[in-house]
């Protein structure tokens, strides 16, 4: 093929795209909108927030957005598809809610510049790919301080689902919480390695309550082990979305995640076209951690709770302040400095005073 | 009453047919259900079986899904037809994928072009060594292939678990639970540019063939069918069958072990806590709708993987839940076992009084 004949084929299909994408415009006027769960939306926790946030959409942005979703997407080849499929059916903004869609959604957004993609709680990000998450450390924070609180056997049951530096951390944040008030509380942790499994997650709540922990606290997305602490009549938190429904005489409060308005206002800059890529990391302040209303518990230990959300939210106070020792002794945070967000996102250490071993 | 009664001869052609009598009833009932949900039964249909592949992207994928399925069911069918009861492809499809893929991280510098072949045959042997721990049980010490190869899974998952937490984490991945990813030279060639097809495709095309053609044609293939059959002549032919629960569960946990390589290799690129949304369990359905032939197999993995393609587009574009996929192929496996059932078996109605007599 000689080099005209090259450029005019090219000249050609180049048209030929150009008229299918412009078919496209006019028929579909609306933004459409993609989620990936890794979920059920059923789980009631991690999921089940996210598709809210997408139904926050259906509501606010009305007849000009589309949404759609695909649940219990394996973190594994299937996702990659999932998400091609579809940048392939015209959404034009992916939501890919799990850390291990990460890969496969920067492997699709390169294919695919045209289209918008946000991947929750990663760190790879491109032209065309945002990422956001949460700052639950704030809430654990707050929980540990009503733990420190509530606790008679000065033992907390956590149920942990990947030692990863969002679990750790707020680990850390909660533990820092609750000695803050109570400097004699111990944690027990109990890896669960998933994110959702009702009965695995169960299983380790009544190991931890049979060790004599009198507070549950969970960072797996499943009502289980609240239900458990229901049961068992002891307390604890729920997790991701407000749980009381579920332990009504449990559950203290429940650090919940509201994606709503961001994905509202991701949505609208699609649609106004002033969508750009960023890093998103939203607190108490911004909206996205939000605490349950507080239960189950006498009135100064809510209002200490709701002075000391009031604090991280204005930035008086910062969960991660120094001097912090790790568990080797070392200086991590020195005294008056708080921690900067890339130690927090990389966080793999347990804070002095955590008598546990993170599994290596 | 109604009772079932063993026909004398089935029908050889039933047998064949009895996978389309059930994919087409299958089609008829998940109609209805469609119906039932309020959705355009035909335009649901449509999405669910057609869609997928009606562009070459979404062949591809067929392809890349099916892999798995048909070499894991090709090594299940001969243990199935030996009655060997190998449940525990998928823990023979990690160890695979960990010895397979633990080379690669090993050398993860390397740019050298046998690292490719070298995982080849530690992924075939990582799935052998698994399985040939129940074989060991059984001939040992008669203990049930069926509990101990579906426990050995478990344990399998696990030390997956326990590598990629520990000792085999990336240590540039933050405490992420992942290896690091696998170098060029340890990722299978893509055979068809732009799509995720690669080389264990190619390979699983060539275990059909050469699955096909043990069976047939070769005397352990034979022998196979022949102590699956009739276990006594089998015996009384000198036949051993110790020999066949070795042969079978090796030859099923080596494929199992490079379909689990092939994937780690192929589309994940790296070694992450999971890696198998259960093929090593769906391959047991494949092989039974392949009717246990390495051909028929072809094209039961295919239509597994179709069910999966379908379930993610049914969701997307018609808003169906999750749930629809597992509800069709569980469909399927209902009038699969159905047929199969009313092919060796007729029905007979009213005959409880004339039992109850001779009892």
């Amino acid at each position: 093929m000689n080099a005209s004949l090259v450029k005019r084929t090219l000249a050609a299909v180049a048209a030929v795209g150009a008229l299918a994408t412009g078919m496209g415009a006019a028929q579909a006027e609306d933004v459409k909108v993609g989620f990936v769960y890794v979920g059920p939306i059923g789980d009631h926790g991690w999921s089940y927030r996210h598709d809210i946030g997408r139904q926050a959409i259906e509501a606010e942005l009305g007849d000009a957005a589309t949404t759609s979703y695909v649940e219990s997407v394996p973190e594994g080849a299937d996702a990659e598809r999932v998400i091609r499929q579809m940048a392939q059916t015209g959404h034009d903004l992916i939501f890919t809610t799990s850390f291990g869609y990460m890969n496969p959604t920067e492997k699709v957004a390169k294919q695919f510049p045209d289209v918008k993609f946000e991947h929750a709680t990663g760190y790879k990000r491109a032209d065309n790919l945002s990422t956001y998450a949460a700052r639950f450390y704030e809430g654990r924070y707050v929980a540990g301080v009503i733990a420190g609180k509530m606790t008679k056997s000065n033992v907390v049951g956590y149920v942990g689902s990947f030692p990863i530096p969002e679990v750790v951390r707020g680990i850390n944040s909660f533990m820092m919480g609750a000695w803050s008030v109570n400097p004699d509380v111990e944690v027990k942790v109990v890896w669960a390695n998933t994110w959702y499994d009702p009965g695995k997650e169960g299983d380790a709540a009544k190991a931890l309550i049979d060790q004599g922990a009198d507070i549950m606290v969970q960072h797996t997305d499943s009502p289980a082990p609240l239900q458990v602490a229901e049961n068992r009549g002891v307390l604890g938190f729920g997790q991701a979305s407000d749980m009381i429904k579920f332990a009504p005489k449990a559950q203290l409060t429940a650090i919940v995640d509201n994606w709503d308005s961001y994905y509202v206002a991701r949505a609208k800059a699609v649609a106004d076209g002033t969508w750009e890529s960023q890093d998103t990391w939203g607190g108490i302040d911004s909206g996205m951690v939000e605490m349950a209303p507080y239960t189950n518990m006498p009135d100064d230990v809510k209002a200490l709770a709701e002075e000391t959300a009031a604090k991280i939210s204005s930035g008086e106070f910062h969960p991660f302040t120094g001097p912090i020792y790790d568990q080797a002794g070392e200086l991590r945070i020195a005294e008056g400095e708080v921690a900067d967000d890339g130690m927090l996102l990389g966080m793999d250490w347990y804070v002095q005073g955590i008598d546990a071993e993170l599994p290596k | 009453m109604v009772r079932l009664e063993p026909r004398r001869q089935h029908s050889q052609a039933m047998v064949y047919l009895s996978p389309v009598l059930a994919i087409l009833m299958t089609l008829v009932v998940g109609g209805i259900i469609f119906a039932f949900m309020g959705k355009n039964p035909f335009d649901a249909l449509y999405t669910f079986f057609i869609l997928p592949i009606n562009n070459s992207y979404g062949i591809s994928e067929l392809f890349v899904k099916a892999t798995p399925l048909v070499i894991i069911g090709v090594g299940l069918a001969m243990g199935f037809r030996a009655n060997v009861w190998n449940i525990g492809a998928e823990g023979q499809l990690t160890m695979g994928a960990i010895f397979g893929g633990g080379l690669a991280l090993y050398f993860h510098d390397s740019e050298s072009i046998l690292l490719m072949p070298a995982m080849f045959v530690l992924g075939a042997l990582g799935g052998a060594f698994w399985g040939a721990i129940p074989a060991l049980l059984r001939t040992r010490f008669n203990a049930n292939e069926i509990l101990t190869s579906l426990m050995l899974t478990y344990v399998a998952t696990l030390f997956l678990s326990f590598l990629v937490h520990g000792p085999w984490r990336n240590p540039e991945g933050f405490n992420f639970p992942e290896s690091r990813p696998f170098p060029d030279a340890g990722l299978l060639p893509i055979i068809f540019e732009g799509s995720r097809v690669h080389l264990g495709t190619a390979v699983a095309v060539l275990v059909v063939i050469a699955g096909w053609l043990l069976l047939s044609k070769s005397v352990i293939g034979f022998q196979l069918r022949v102590v699956g059959k009739a276990p006594q002549a089998a015996r009384h032919v000198g036949f051993r069958q110790k020999r066949m629960v070795w042969f079978t569960l090796l030859l099923g946990g080596a494929l199992a072990g490079l379909a689990g390589l092939f994937e780690v290799a192929g589309p994940i690129g790296q070694l992450q806590p999971s890696i198998s949304p259960g093929y090593g369990f769906t391959a047991i359905i494949v092989a039974f709708l392949g009717r246990l032939h390495p051909v028929g197999i072809l094209f039961g993995g295919l239509i597994m993987a179709l069910t999966y393609l379908g379930g993610e587009l049914a969701q997307i574009t018609l808003g169906l839940p999750n749930a629809v996929t597992g509800l069709f192929q569980g469909i399927l496996l209902f009038f699969l076992l159905a047929c199969d059932v009313l092919t060796k078996y007729r029905i007979r109605f009213g005959s409880i009084a004339a039992k109850g007599r001779t009892a």
